[in-house]
């Protein structure tokens, strides 16, 4: 758990970041969401010491990450970054041991450890640990830059705009994999966007920010439902609110005992996809059927639009 | 074609260590630029050790700047000293436009005759192209990549060393070598204080209005300078082939 109290970051007389006070909590993702300048990577930054805090503090599991030399508390945050940010000089191997050598592991198990982890983001160690960065693909950098932070197996992953360089499908493919590594892992992901979906999407608290504060910091759906902030409407954006509370919900949290002879929807589609297959298909009910293609239960048009409307 | 210039090279290299090792079978060539019966070949020393003596000369000037201009490159891009930039900006400066023979003028009634003032001289000429490059390799090393090495984990002596330095120095190795090349020319004034090295063979041309000597000294020299920037560039593609700064 990460305790964010009464953060704050002034350079001269200018506030970049405003008294921010939130609690993330473990074996979750948690985005911060704003507009350039909002203060969201000094946020960020303050968590890992990056930046120092001009006042207020940073507790992680209770502990006062200012006790203790700024370069240690950081090899055990992972730090993913837009651009990626790989040593151009190593390979990949070389990169993604840079915090277990850091930490002075030894070498078997550092190689055991970036074989899993190349692994895990489908590159093939015989082929890519020897490749410089240059060498690869837009998509395998960003890859190789998100294991290099999950290197030394850190409880906290901070990512500043990670996909932010990607094009829109190797960009969801990224979420996708970044979703099924939170699972794998276990680990507390602090993830700083610009991109509401983004955060929608992969977020299960989301702090949106402007002008250096936390405006509300709630699960997706209660920034749609109740905003605490005009500004909050417009970061969510109100010509589609409903399509995207839909998006936040599966077919499977909604499916009813029963049979339909209308389309199959899996149980792990959002409601706004169930929907569009709905309309797209005339039916006015669907079969939800689980990862393994079993029945298992029926989804209405009608509860489907139920859960678009706040309350 | 790589083929045709390593070629040349070679050819280079022979002719070098041909005129260094038996200076007598090019006198043919050179007697046509000799008036009066006098010598066609430099015989009032040893060619080879004259040659011998300047890169070496060079070389221990070209390494106390390196030190010198590197270290400080470094501590002015460090956030702590990046208030001695202008300062030390203006003294390498000086360093490169105060003309070597200046600085030979000044060393001499300090040090002596000899290899001290023409080293100091070397020193003080070979700081700038280095430092510049020092500092310029340092700057270019991509945000992105020190913001990772930093948010790694990495101190700041960990990144300079390992990050940093590294990519940083291709263009300190041509800062180097820079040095080297125009140091090796430079040398040559030594001669005038005592210093031992081929500008001696061109000074005795001049004194004696003996084309051949001049012709043999700059021909000498130059053929080494050459070489040595070849040299430095094999290293350099051979040891930062592989490496690209985006």
């Amino acid at each position: 758990m990460i305790t964010v109290d009464k953060l704050s970051k002034r350079y001269g007389t200018t506030t970049v970041v405003d008294q921010a006070s939130m609690v993330i909590e473990r074996n979750s993702i948690t985005v911060i969401v704003g507009t350039s300048g909002s203060g969201k990577s000094t946020l960020l930054r303050m968590i890992n010491r990056l930046v120092e805090p001009s006042s207020g503090r940073v507790l992680i599991d209770g502990n006062d990450t200012a006790r203790e030399p700024a370069h240690l508390l950081r090899r055990r945050i992972g730090y993913a970054i837009q651009g990626h940010g790989l040593f151009p000089h190593r390979t990949v191997a070389e990169n993604i041991a840079t915090v277990p050598r850091l930490l002075g592991w030894d070498q078997a198990r550092v190689r055991a450890r970036v074989d899993e982890l190349l692994g895990v983001f489908q590159l093939d160690p015989a082929e890519f640990a020897g490749k410089f960065p240059h060498q690869l693909s837009g998509g395998q950098q960003q890859r190789v830059g998100v294991a290099r932070a999950l290197a030394a197996e850190p409880a906290v992953l901070l990512m500043d705009e990670p996909f932010g360089a990607l094009d829109p499908i190797i960009r969801a493919k990224a979420q996708d994999d970044l979703l099924d590594i939170q699972r794998r892992f276990a680990t507390t992901i602090v993830l700083v966007t610009h991109d509401m979906d983004e955060a929608f999407r992969l977020g299960s608290r989301v702090a949106v920010m402007s002008q250096g504060r936390v405006l509300q910091y709630d699960r997706p759906a209660a920034l749609l439902t109740r905003p605490a902030d005009p500004f909050v409407s417009r970061m969510t954006g109100s010509a589609d609110r409903a399509m995207k509370l839909l998006s936040l919900t599966t077919a499977g949290e909604v499916a009813v005992p029963g049979s339909s002879n209308g389309p199959t929807v899996a149980a792990s589609a959002s409601l706004r996809d169930a929907l569009s297959e709905l309309v797209w298909r005339g039916a006015e009910s669907a079969a939800v059927v689980d990862a393994n293609g079993m029945p298992c239960g029926c989804l209405t048009v009608a509860a489907i639009l139920a859960h678009g409307r706040p309350g | 074609m790589p083929g045709s210039a390593a070629l040349l090279r070679l050819a280079a290299l022979a002719l070098l260590v041909a005129f260094l090792l038996t200076p007598y079978s090019f006198a043919p060539l050179f007697e046509p630029l000799t008036q009066y019966g006098a010598p066609a070949i430099y015989d009032q020393g040893n060619l080879l050790t004259l040659a011998l003596a300047q890169i070496g000369t060079v070389l221990c000037a070209t390494a106390a700047s390196t030190l010198v201009a590197v270290g400080l490159g470094i501590a002015v891009t460090r956030p702590s000293g990046a208030q001695f930039l202008p300062l030390s900006r203006t003294l390498v400066n000086i360093g490169q436009t105060f003309p070597p023979v200046a600085v030979l003028a000044i060393a001499v009634p300090l040090v002596g005759f000899g290899l001290k003032p023409t080293l100091i001289a070397l020193f003080c000429y070979g700081l700038l192209p280095i430092f510049e490059n020092t500092i310029g390799g340092l700057r270019a090393c991509p945000p992105a990549v020190l913001e990772a090495a930093s948010g790694m984990g990495m101190s700041p002596g960990q990144r300079l060393l390992s990050i940093e330095l590294p990519l940083a120095m291709p263009l300190i190795l041509e800062g180097i070598r820079i040095s080297l090349v125009i140091n090796v020319g430079t040398a040559a004034i030594g001669s005038t204080v005592g210093a031992k090295g081929l500008g001696e063979v061109i000074i005795a041309g001049l004194l004696s209005n003996n084309a051949a000597f001049i012709l043999q000294g700059g021909l000498l020299t130059g053929l080494i300078a050459i070489l040595l920037y070849d040299t430095m560039v094999a290293v350099e593609r051979r040891l930062f082939g592989n490496v690209r700064i985006e």
